[in-house]
């Protein structure tokens, strides 16, 4: 529901990090916990970037499974379900989460410097269906 | 779920399909990618050619977790406690608020209230007369409304308040069980109001909102007579995503068990944090 804003804080990273240079791609990592649904945040990142420099970008989201350390037995463990954040192993819920909750943005693909030939421009999401 | 594509012919899908990577998926079809695997699935050359991977690994909610601080660091100067209080729509945050400005005002506790709404000020005119200062702050500029607040438009409501004329600040977030728990707004604790009406099963299905606040008010609990709904279950389902929250059940109408919520308020300043996991501020 949010994904709006969270794409103009992505947007605000990949606009200070890429140099000046054109955009061909921007990579996220996502844990599972985040409440983001991906297509949703790629439909916004073309709202968001359509007149700007990071026009034509892709996001690619990298999603990370909920990964967690039990107080109760030990175990660490992937859960079955993320909406159940128990051990995997005694079932305790008394626990620490040690993945799951990454909300990064991890890379860019910049193309050559603007002097450059820019590279063919992708497809902007309004192509897509939303 | 797995990695989501937008392919150059513009469709969006999972990534269990065959292409060029080469990684392994766990047993239910998802998968992380260890950090090590970022080189290798860093290759598209196939459909890109001349790009460079450059590294950012910067927190999206870096500068909200930022702004967050500054807001932290302005209410501890001012020495205000600061309470998130967060809810469904119609759970009854704005009628348990106006229960607690009335008794903060006769117990000589000087309260302010930020309150976030998405386009009108009824909340906010409710709650004034009980001799609070209020902040309201419209989240509706934009597209259509924020479904939260976040730390910046905290800091904004704030020119609005005299923090060092206040003891208690309440910010009363947007009504929504899923976004407001993942922005920290600089909060010291956070406190969710749920109604018995909304279900027991909630806590399963919104974990990060049951697991981001330390106490829950369960609301409307004098309804118990004439509903199905089971208080005793929905403390088990709590427990089971978030086991150090403590429950107290009221009833905005009828007053019951609001005493020992004002019990809690008045020891929100002095008791040391035990903040639930505030989601915003994490990896």
């Amino acid at each position: 529901m949010h994904e709006l804003s969270l794409c103009r804080s992505i947007a605000q990273i990949a606009d200070r990090a890429r140099q000046g240079r054109p955009v061909a791609a921007v990579h996220l990592r996502v844990g599972q916990l985040r409440q983001v649904v991906p297509e949703t945040l790629v439909y916004c990142w073309g709202l968001v970037t359509d007149d700007g420099p990071l026009a034509g970008s892709r996001l690619e989201v990298e999603s990370v499974p909920v990964v967690l350390d039990c107080r109760a037995c030990g175990e660490t463990t992937r859960v079955a379900h993320v909406l159940v954040l128990t051990c995997a192993a005694c079932g305790s819920g008394d626990i620490e989460l040690r993945t799951g909750e990454e909300f990064l943005v991890t890379s860019l693909d910049l193309g050559p410097p603007a002097d450059e030939p820019a590279p063919t421009p992708t497809p902007t999401l309004r192509e897509q269906e939303a | 779920m797995g990695r989501f594509h937008r392919h150059d012919d513009g469709t969006v899908h999972e990534h269990d399909h065959e292409d060029s990577h080469d990684h392994s998926h766990g047993e239910h079809g998802d998968h992380g990618h260890a950090s090590a695997a970022d080189s290798e699935h860093g290759d598209h050359s196939a459909y890109e050619t001349g790009t460079e991977r450059v590294e950012v690994l910067e927190r999206i909610f870096g500068e909200n977790d930022l702004a967050a601080a500054e807001n932290r660091t302005a209410f501890d100067a001012a020495g205000v406690t600061v309470v998130n209080l967060m809810s469904s729509p119609g759970a009854g945050k704005t009628s348990i608020l106006e229960r607690t400005l009335e008794h903060l005002q006769s117990a000589g506790t000087r309260a302010g209230v930020v309150e976030g709404d998405i386009e009108t000020s009824i909340d906010a005119d409710r709650l004034a007369g009980f001799g609070a200062q209020i902040s309201l702050l419209n989240t509706g500029d934009g597209f259509g409304g924020e479904c939260h607040l976040d730390a910046p438009m905290v800091r904004r409501a704030l020119d609005r308040l005299d923090l060092d004329t206040l003891d208690l600040l309440m910010i009363e977030n947007v009504g929504n069980l899923v976004c407001p728990a993942e922005f920290d707004v600089g909060a010291h604790r956070s406190v969710m109001v749920y109604s018995l009406t909304e279900g027991e099963e909630k806590p399963l299905k919104y974990p990060v909102m049951f697991r981001s606040c330390e106490l829950v008010l369960l609301n409307k609990v004098d309804l118990v007579p004439y509903l199905d709904a089971d208080p005793a279950l929905f403390a088990e389902n709590l427990r089971r995503v978030n086991p150090t929250a403590r429950v107290i059940e009221v009833s905005a109408r009828t007053g019951q068990g609001l005493e020992e919520w004002y019990a809690w308020l008045a020891e929100a300043g002095v008791t040391t944090v035990t903040e639930g996991e505030p989601v915003g501020s994490g990896a």
